[in-house]
């Protein structure tokens, strides 16, 4: 039985981190692409734009590493296995 | 690979407490700290030497900005942020010792600092604002939004735990499966990147306590 619950976590942490690596690494993606061309067109407001970025990477990166710390609760401190 | 991320590993035990390598860490920056920086501001002199000057452009350009987030003096808010900054670049960088673990990659001390930081925020908007103003912004635009206003207060502050956690110890694990797989000089890139990695998170860390500031005591009013 604690086999079983074992697989399943690690399959689970396993979908976890991929589905939750996918959609952020889009998002920032799309968040560098703006911000780029917002560079590219006003390069005067360069430090406000990347201020601004950085601190909206970090929103969207908590997401992923939302997803990393529930892959890590599942392997190491999983309350179903003894 | 058996080693727990989620676990601090004990070093040696005071009493009853348990006292982890990061805990350790934590005292030595806070000696080297306290010890440095009244011995390179001994005497402070109009014509800075090369210590104070390098100490002068690293407080101004935090105050700067500061100034720029704010949109108001930043002194008030210097001995908070400009500490908490100057405390999460050398706890981030203490990776880069051997033997040292960084304080930030165990959920204690990023709990401890985003709880600092989540008390901070009422007692500027407080005493900014004044209580009755201060809590009335929990009910606008609409008294119906403040069950979700005080959610929002609570999530922020878990979020910024976990972000400045979670970087940290994924990045301390990383390296530790790098080492594990291949041992001798493959994980120096990855040890680069942490640098970077530990800076940015320092730097988001306080630039976003002073978005959560700014937002408590009010926007542009200078």
């Amino acid at each position: 039985m604690d086999i079983a619950i074992e697989t399943v976590s690690i399959i689970a942490a396993a979908i976890a981190v991929s589905f939750g690596a996918i959609m952020p690494a889009f998002a920032e993606g799309r968040a560098l692409a703006a911000a780029m061309d917002a560079i590219a067109r006003q390069p005067e407001a360069a430090g406000t734009i990347s201020r601004t970025l950085f601190v909206g990477l970090a929103m969207i990166e908590t997401m992923a590493i939302y997803c990393l710390v529930i892959a890590l609760l599942l392997l190491y401190a999983n309350p179903f296995v003894g | 690979m058996n080693a727990n991320p989620l676990l601090p590993d004990t070093l040696f035990h005071l009493g009853p407490v348990p006292i982890g390598r990061a805990v350790v860490t934590t005292w030595v920056i806070m000696a080297a700290l306290a010890l440095f920086l009244p011995w390179a501001l001994r005497n402070p002199s109009m014509k800075p030497g090369a210590v104070q000057a390098v100490l002068e452009i690293v407080v101004t350009t935090i105050a700067r900005q500061l100034r720029e987030i704010l949109g108001r003096d930043p002194w008030p808010f210097m001995p908070l942020l400009g500490s908490l900054f100057i405390y999460l670049c050398l706890a981030n960088l203490a990776a880069v010792f051997p033997g040292a673990s960084p304080p930030t990659g165990h959920i204690e001390t990023p709990a401890a600092l985003a709880l600092v930081v989540f008390l901070s925020v009422h007692v500027f908007g407080i005493s900014s604002r004044g209580a009755r103003r201060y809590l009335r912004h929990y009910l606008e635009p609409s008294p119906l939004l403040l069950p979700l206003n005080v959610l929002s207060e609570l999530t922020r502050t878990f979020s910024l735990m976990i972000r400045l956690f979670g970087n940290m110890m994924s990045h301390e694990f990383v390296i530790a499966i790098l080492v594990f797989l291949a041992g001798f000089l493959l994980p120096v890139p990855f040890l680069l990147l942490g640098i970077m990695i530990g800076i940015i998170q320092a730097y988001i860390f306080t630039v976003l306590s002073a978005v959560y500031i700014a937002a408590a005591v009010g926007a542009v009013e200078a």
